[in-house]
């Protein structure tokens, strides 16, 4: 059913790359629509009712984060960054106006088609509706509702900031989180500019659910940008 | 035929003579006469408008036309520069504008009166000095000049016109002038003018015919302007057959010593040698030699040498003080290493049997001085003399007031010897007359003595000379018969008395001479101890900030002074210096008299010719034809800084600083050199690293892109698939290589901004290894790290790819399956991250050779990289404060390690738990 295929925007300059994500994409059974310019994607965006964005942050016109800070005016679609390497402070900016995920140039079709994935998903079912309020991941299991952590069949003390860290990760499973934004919602818009305590609570909370902290499985880092729990 | 590529010729040869202009040194034209009011402004003035008629920029920068209507009219067509206005006690002087004259550039500029004394407050305090830097920016310069002003000439006008001239204009400036105009005019022409009120206003015009316009004063006046300009057509003739190589003229060349001492004969001998000097065309040489005796005299006098020396050096002469016991033998050392050929020097001041008994130079010389004639001077009339020391004395105050400064803590020490020296006295009294009766007389008299060496052993000359005294009178009075009496009954004791007198006198002045030349080799011993410890320590300096706080902390123990050393920007502006000051520092030099030095290469400022109104002195730094900088000393006391000895100790001073500062700006450019010349291998070596590296994937991927894009059908499906997974694999190891050759290119370019914060060291090495993800399955990876949650300070990221690069290396250098263990070791100030392996380890001698960058173990292999991974772990490292090293494992294979130090305590975490 044509009808059904996800709509995704591609907002990006080069049209090699225009090109390749068309091809590849639309035989993964997606309705693409391309944009050359960053207003010209917010437009389209709009028109099209879009299901998602893939936008690259080094636009002509208009800076990529702007892009983002444009569409999340008005809507709550996912939005996923291509960016250069080595450009983490970018990066960041981006997810802190609201993008959900970001590759980085070159990238594989298969990481491109699990991030869109993941994207979809979010978008479609909140986490907060889990089914009978529980999270599960592999061995892990949360109930939301009793606020009890499992793994396997042994229950886990959790202190109270590393509960709620662990939700606010449950929260966005999937989606990688800034800094920035763990600080705010966990300990409050105060906290920002101190992540060392964000780091040494990730790591309380990787002893206790992983089984080598230094090698985890769950609570993942994404280097020099945040953190996200892997699904 | 096109007419605009074809410049003009004229405009040319125009546009080649203004660049000219600009590099050469200005030219002198002097207007040069008898006496005021022969018309040498009115003849300047007159060249002035002929210049200007051929079109060139003339004004006036001043003129004096002593209100005579006919220099007044020819005035008014010219440009007239106007006169800055100086204030000085209550009164406006008008002086010549130098700063508006070299803003302004004119290619001719007049001014007046080259003799003149600028008022107090100007820039120098002579007007030739203007000039000569008028000349030294290029502008030529038309001025008037009387003969009475010339420097050489100051005795000889004394004499025939019965006064003597302040305002004299060293004999340099004349005979460096390019043109000399004489201007002349019969002395009954001057008288008529003179009475016509033509030269001076009628009152004024009476004084001035009964005082100076004399005559006889204006015929022998004329007569010397006359003689000056024919003596300079001589010299030019000589010039010109030197210029054209007719030499049989010249033998050898002659150098002149002139000798001064202190007395008022020094200043007329330096005068008369200079015109022997010129008259000769030879070298001159003025030399002062200090002897242990010389140097105990009073501070007046030995000001007075200075300033004669000082006269010696405008006159052209070179100056020295030589410190030597005899004075003979240090000018007859001196002549010889120097060539000198001929000696000058005052006629002998010892008459009569002393000069027979005592000896003098003069005669010394003449025996010993083989092939060096001398000239002796005479004295003038003693009456002469008492004038001349007065004038003397008051000039010397004129120019150098802080040079008066005198010591009074040495006064009380003297007054002090004095009553030591009665104090002794006595007691020797007392003693004989305790021994009076048990011994001999002549015992006693020994008593007497003993005391006299002894004070002449502590206080000098003149205690010892009076205990002397006083000792003879004691014991004649007291121990010669009749007793209690100068009367003496026998006459031996009159010899015995004079022997005891002489023998007394003798003992004060040999130990005195001991005690003085003692007190010289002490002296010596401490300037060379000072510069020693200066030059050990400047030999240590290793940058220029070092240099300047050695420099300035030894010229403070030195001189007492405060001081700094400033340097010229970029663009040869003296800036202060950014370095922090120390105690010894001097802040707030003016940086305007600074960038003067800079620019002239002469010091400048107090007890100097230029801007002696300033506080501090400037002297320049100059390592031979290069500027370095300016040193700025601010003395507490002149005589510390322009006494003979610590002048030359000065010059050693700046010398050794010169030195220092050049040794360190050559090691600097030999190594921005080296640095070149490694960038240039560097270069190489990437280009030709890069080409092949990424030529090879990119051979893969043309061709297997091309043979499925030109398919027509045949390709099997798993053909494609295969050639499809090569352009992928290639592709991206392509990409590898570009990031790591950006990687490390931002590194060495210092644009990597380090964004360091706390991170448990755990989460670095599990970020690391998830990345790896399964390409380490089959590998056992142990993480051994110290307990508790560690915290590093560090950029993540970039410590990540550190790691990164060391286990991309394992993987790819140690067999498949073999164990890796990573470790980290902490300390209060450091922590060390290891990855160990089991693999075929590092061959001999090349843990280093590793960290280069394009070195391969193995060469061009299809697994190898581009070589830069370890590069790029090293220049991260280094980035961060830290070391890493890589050395073979007990048991096989190798360890790669490195250290980072800890910058910061670890930040307070307030724990739930």
């Amino acid at each position: 059913m044509t009808a059904l295929k996800p709509k995704i925007i591609v907002i990006e300059d080069d049209p090699p790359i225009r090109r390749f994500l068309r091809t590849a994409l639309d035989t993964h059974g997606f309705e693409i629509f391309e944009a050359a310019t960053g207003k010209q994607g917010v437009v389209e965006a709009n028109i099209r009712k879009a299901d998602l964005i893939i936008l690259d942050l080094g636009l002509p016109d208009m800076d990529g984060v702007s892009v983002v800070k444009a569409v999340r005016a008005w809507s709550e679609m996912p939005i996923i960054v291509l960016s250069a390497r080595s450009a983490e402070a970018h990066k960041i900016e981006a997810l802190d106006a609201g993008a959900d995920d970001y590759l980085t140039k070159p990238f594989g079709l298969g990481e491109l088609l699990a991030r869109i994935r993941v994207a979809l998903r979010h978008a479609s079912i909140p986490p907060e509706q889990t089914e009978a309020g529980v999270f599960m991941t592999g061995n892990l299991s949360v109930d939301l509702i009793n606020r009890r952590v499992y793994n396997g069949d042994q229950e886990i003390h959790l202190t109270p900031i590393q509960y709620r860290l662990l939700t606010v990760l449950i929260k966005h499973a999937g989606k990688i989180l800034t800094h920035r934004q763990i600080l705010k919602e966990v300990w409050g818009p105060n906290s920002i500019e101190s992540p060392h305590y964000l780091r040494i609570y990730m790591s309380q909370l990787r002893h206790k659910l992983e089984t080598d902290p230094a090698q985890p499985k769950y609570l993942l880092t994404e280097s020099g940008v945040g953190y996200w729990l892997k699904v | 035929m096109s007419s605009v590529a074809r410049p003009d010729p004229d405009e040319l040869l125009a546009r080649v003579e203004k660049e000219q202009a600009k590099s050469r040194r200005g030219h002198l034209k002097i207007f040069f006469g008898a006496a005021a009011g022969v018309g040498k402004t009115f003849a300047m003035l007159q060249a002035a408008h002929e210049r200007r008629a051929e079109n060139l920029d003339v004004i006036v920068g001043l003129v004096e036309t002593h209100g005579r209507a006919e220099t007044k009219a020819l005035l008014e067509e010219l440009e007239v520069l106007p006169p800055k206005q100086i204030e000085y006690r209550g009164t406006v002087l008008r002086e010549f504008d130098l700063d508006a004259a070299l803003k302004r550039r004119p290619s001719i500029i007049l001014v007046d009166e080259l003799a003149h004394t600028n008022a107090p407050g100007s820039r120098h305090p002579k007007r030739w000095q203007d000039i000569e830097e008028l000349l030294d920016a290029g502008i030529d310069v038309y001025t008037a000049l009387n003969v009475q002003h010339l420097e050489s000439l100051n005795d000889d006008i004394g004499q025939i016109a019965g006064i003597r001239i302040w305002e004299t204009v060293p004999d340099t400036v004349f005979e460096e002038a390019d043109e000399v105009e004489l201007v002349d005019l019969p002395p009954d022409e001057l008288l008529l003018r003179l009475r016509e009120g033509k030269v001076y206003l009628p009152q004024q015009a009476q004084e001035a015919i009964r005082n100076f316009f004399r005559k006889g004063n204006l015929i022998a006046l004329r007569e010397l302007a006359l003689r000056q300009t024919a003596h300079r057509v001589d010299a030019q003739m000589l010039d010109y057959r030197e210029d054209n190589a007719i030499r049989e003229v010249w033998q050898v060349s002659e150098r002149i010593l002139v000798c001064i001492g202190p007395n008022t004969l020094a200043e007329r001998l330096v005068r008369a040698g200079k015109r022997f000097a010129v008259s000769l065309r030879a070298d001159w040489i003025v030399v002062y030699v200090e002897t242990p005796e010389l140097q105990r005299l009073p501070t007046e006098k030995r000001d007075a040498v200075l300033r004669v020396l000082r006269t010696a050096e405008q006159l052209g002469a070179e100056t020295t003080t030589l410190s030597s016991p005899n004075l003979s033998e240090a000018i007859i050392k001196f002549s010889s290493e120097r060539n000198v050929t001929k000696i000058m020097m005052g006629k002998p001041s010892r008459r009569g049997w002393r000069r027979f008994v005592l000896g003098s130079v003069v005669d010394t010389l003449i025996v010993e001085a083989h092939n060096i004639n001398i000239y002796l001077l005479g004295s003038p009339h003693p009456h002469r003399e008492e004038e001349e020391k007065l004038q003397l004395t008051t000039r010397r105050k004129e120019v150098l007031p802080g040079l008066l400064q005198r010591s009074k803590t040495r006064k009380k020490g003297y007054y002090l010897g004095y009553c030591w020296a009665v104090g002794v006295t006595l007691i020797c009294a007392v003693l004989a007359r305790l021994m009076h009766g048990s011994f001999e007389q002549s015992n006693l008299a020994m008593i007497f003595l003993l005391g006299v060496a002894l004070i002449a052993a502590r206080f000098g000359r003149g205690p010892s000379v009076l205990a002397s005294v006083l000792g003879v009178l004691v014991f004649d009075f007291f121990f010669v018969t009749p007793f209690h009496s100068f009367a003496v009954s026998d006459t031996q004791y009159l010899v015995t008395l004079s022997a005891m007198l002489i023998v007394a006198m003798l003992i004060s002045n040999l130990t005195a001479n001991v005690r003085s030349q003692a007190k010289v080799a002490a002296h010596r011993e401490r300037r060379a101890a000072v510069l020693y410890a200066m030059s050990k320590d400047l030999a240590a300096a290793e940058s220029e900030a070092e240099i300047v706080r050695t420099a300035v902390r030894h010229m403070h123990v030195e001189f007492g002074s405060r001081n700094a050393i400033l340097f010229p920007d970029a663009n040869g502006r003296i800036i202060y210096p950014n370095e922090r000051s120390i105690p010894e520092s001097l802040a707030g030099a003016d940086l305007s008299v600074a960038q003067w030095v800079f620019d002239h290469n002469e010091m400048a400022g107090q007890g100097t010719t230029t801007l002696p109104g300033t506080k501090a002195i400037y002297f320049p730094i100059d390592a031979g034809n290069t500027m370095l900088g300016v040193l700025v000393l601010e003395p507490v006391n002149l005589r510390r800084v322009f006494l003979p000895e610590q002048q030359k100790l000065l010059d050693t001073f700046l010398r050794l600083i010169a030195q220092a500062l050049s040794r360190i700006r050559l090691a600097d450019q030999a190594k921005t050199v080296q640095l070149q010349i490694e960038t240039e291998g560097l270069r190489n070596s990437l280009l030709s690293s890069i080409s092949h590296d990424l030529r090879t994937p990119l051979a893969t991927i043309v061709g297997s892109a091309s043979t499925l894009a030109e398919d027509d059908g045949s390709l099997k499906a798993e053909d494609k698939i295969e050639l499809s997974r090569a352009i992928y694999d290639e592709a991206r190891r392509m990409s590898n290589l570009v990031s790591n050759i950006l990687d490390m290119a931002r590194l060495d370019a210092g644009m990597i901004q380090l964004h360091k914060e706390w991170y448990p060291l755990e989460e670095i090495i599990g970020t690391v290894l998830t990345r790896f993800g399964n390409r380490t399955s089959d590998r056992q990876v142990k993480v051994t790290l110290p307990p508790g949650i560690p915290m590093i300070y560090v950029d993540a990221v970039m410590i990540e790819q550190v790691l990164t690069n060391l286990l991309e290396n394992a993987l790819r250098y140690t067999p498949a399956g073999s164990p890796l263990e990573i470790t980290a070791e902490m300390s209060a100030d450091w922590v060390e991250i290891s990855l160990a392996d089991r693999g075929p380890g590092i061959p001999a001698g090349l843990e280093n050779r590793l960290f280069e960058k394009f070195y391969r173990l193995r060469e061009e292999t299809a697994q190898s990289g581009v070589g830069l991974g370890l590069a790029i772990c090293l220049a991260i490292v280094a980035v961060h404060g830290g070391s890493i090293r890589a050395h073979n494992r007990a048991g096989g294979g190798a360890i790669f390690s490195f250290l980072l130090p800890h910058e910061h305590q670890p930040p307070e975490i307030v724990h739930e738990e």
